[in-house]
């Protein structure tokens, strides 16, 4: 091991600095981790929809979470009214909704929180919940009837 | 700067989302709701910053972002600066005529949590707001240090029970009252300050956009329900919000120019604070007969605080 005296020389602070002109500037260092979303020019990103995005490897859009869900959302369309509610409060965003209708769900970023089904409001909702395993017709099969309002 | 139309749901739901899925967020969490809101608020470019938190934390999982615009993360409690220092590079290169794109137009937005926020970031928001930068502070406020294990912070309300102010047989959770950071915002002389909640999705996307368009520094505190450290059923995140809101333990207001201000919603019927204490978990304690006299309390804070914004409202100073 080096004597520690040996760095304790008056110079050394000078010595040091001497050094350092063959180092990097602080506006050569490359950053940490830069992580480009979209392949190629996104300046125009806002205005495609999520189908017409050339999507980079590192996007979160191309990794899934369906391993989280123990139960999914199940979407039956004759009953949707399209109010965008299941839209506008989805976390993960998973409501796929084009041109002002509800059209299903993502079920590769849908983790089965169950929001959308609580803030549907038709009767019956439009949403509900059921086991990952279930077939979506089997599902649908098993709507249940309009409820009618308690007195 | 283009908007997106929020006249109706149907409407503000051609917006193109721009943060994408599989972030790994709590299930129900309301963190993305908001964020979510925000970006599909508007069409222009963004610049965004956020402080360490949940956000950063389940945004950013090597090799992963969900971020469709430009994002950046340095520290816990500096997102305020890098918004700010970004502004001004923006700005001065834009005089410089060195930009690509001069004409594109771009805003600065900071995300952070109540923790950054109100305690350990306090200082360089406050530095941010004073030197007036043209961009947006953005609080997602769930009253807690949720990223680390639920400690308090100083968000947290009188009562709650905390990782780091627990409830048990001498304590009924945090003693000391919440920080008024909207007030302490607006004190900055900042030309609009809100405090909004998603479950009233259109107001707080009015407000986002008041805050985008409006040049100089600009403060939103949000509710944002955390079902992990709250502890409800993540199913009922918009559900609990509104019995925040309809409680008035999360007024809906805004400030503008440092004293104009306009209270943004009215419950119709105000539902007793107890109703939202007694749907999570973190309040339960309160219920025992010992520890019913911190209910009361905190119904008293909530009706002088209401009755002080209303006056205020009135009186335009
Ligand atoms: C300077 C510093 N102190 C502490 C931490 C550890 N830390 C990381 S996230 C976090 C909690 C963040 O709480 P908050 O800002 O309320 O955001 P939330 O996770 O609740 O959304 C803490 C304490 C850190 N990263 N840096
Ligand atoms: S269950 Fe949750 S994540 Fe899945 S679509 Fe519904 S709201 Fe979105
Ligand atoms: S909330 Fe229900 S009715 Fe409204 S768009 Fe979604 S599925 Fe359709
Ligand atoms: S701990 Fe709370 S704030 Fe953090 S991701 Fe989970 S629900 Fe969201
Ligand atoms: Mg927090």
């Amino acid at each position: 091991m080096q004597d520690p005296k040996l760095c304790a020389t008056e110079k050394r602070g000078l010595h040091e600095l001497e050094a350092g002109k063959d180092l990097m500037g602080w506006d050569e260092v490359t950053q940490g981790s830069v992580l480009p979303s979209f392949e190629g020019d996104a300046s125009n990103i806002a205005h495609l929809k999520q189908e017409e995005r050339d999507y980079s490897h590192f996007n979160s859009y191309t990794a899934t979470v369906a391993s989280w869900r123990v139960q999914k959302p199940v979407f039956n369309i004759d009953v949707c009214i399209d109010c965008q509610n299941c839209w506008v409060w989805c976390p993960d965003t998973s409501i796929i909704s084009r041109d002002k209708q509800m059209l299903g769900i993502d079920y590769d970023h849908c983790k089965g929180c169950e929001v959308c089904v609580e803030v549907c409001p038709t009767n019956p909702k439009s949403l509900l919940m059921f086991s990952e395993q279930e077939d979506l017709e089997t599902a649908l099969s098993q709507w249940p009837e309009k409820k009618k309002k308690e007195k | 700067m283009a908007i997106t139309s929020v006249k109706n749901l149907k409407e503000f739901s051609t917006a193109n989302d721009r943060f994408e899925g599989a972030h790994t967020l709590c299930p129900g969490c309301a963190h993305s709701m908001i964020v979510r809101e925000l970006m599909n608020c508007t069409d222009d470019n963004l610049v965004v910053t956020t402080n360490t938190g949940c956000l950063e934390v389940s945004t950013a999982v090597y090799p992963f972002t969900s971020w469709d615009t430009s994002w950046m993360h340095i520290g816990f409690e500096n997102a305020a600066s890098a918004a700010g220092g970004a502004e001004a590079m923006y700005k001065a290169r834009k005089k410089k005529g060195t930009l690509k794109d001069p004409d594109a137009p771009v805003k600065f937005v900071a995300f952070g949590g109540d923790g950054s926020t109100f305690d350990i970031g306090f200082q360089w928001m406050s530095g941010a707001f004073e030197r007036g930068h043209d961009f947006t502070y953005i609080c997602l406020d769930n009253e807690n240090y949720a990223n680390t294990g639920g400690q308090r912070s100083s968000a947290t309300p009188i009562g709650a029970t905390t990782s780091t102010a627990q409830a048990g047989t001498h304590s009924y959770g945090k003693k000391e009252k919440k920080k008024d950071i909207v007030a302490i915002m607006a004190a900055h002389g900042a030309p609009y300050v809100a405090q909004l909640a998603p479950n009233k999705w259109k107001s707080m996307a009015k407000g986002f956009q008041k805050a985008l368009e409006t040049e100089g520094p600009c403060f939103i505190n949000t509710v944002s329900p955390c079902c992990t450290e709250w502890r409800f059923d993540p199913k009922d995140t918009i559900g609990i919000t509104d019995l925040a809101t309809d409680s008035l333990m999360f007024p809906i207001y805004e400030i503008i120019d440092g004293h104009e201000l306009n209270i943004l919603y009215r419950p119709k019927n105000v539902i007793p604070v107890e109703d939202y204490l007694a749907a999570q978990g973190r309040y339960k304690h309160l219920f025992k007969p010992e520890y019913r006299h911190v209910i009361d309390e905190i119904q008293k804070g909530v009706d002088e605080y209401w009755e002080m914004l209303q006056r205020r409202e009135e009186a335009r100073v």
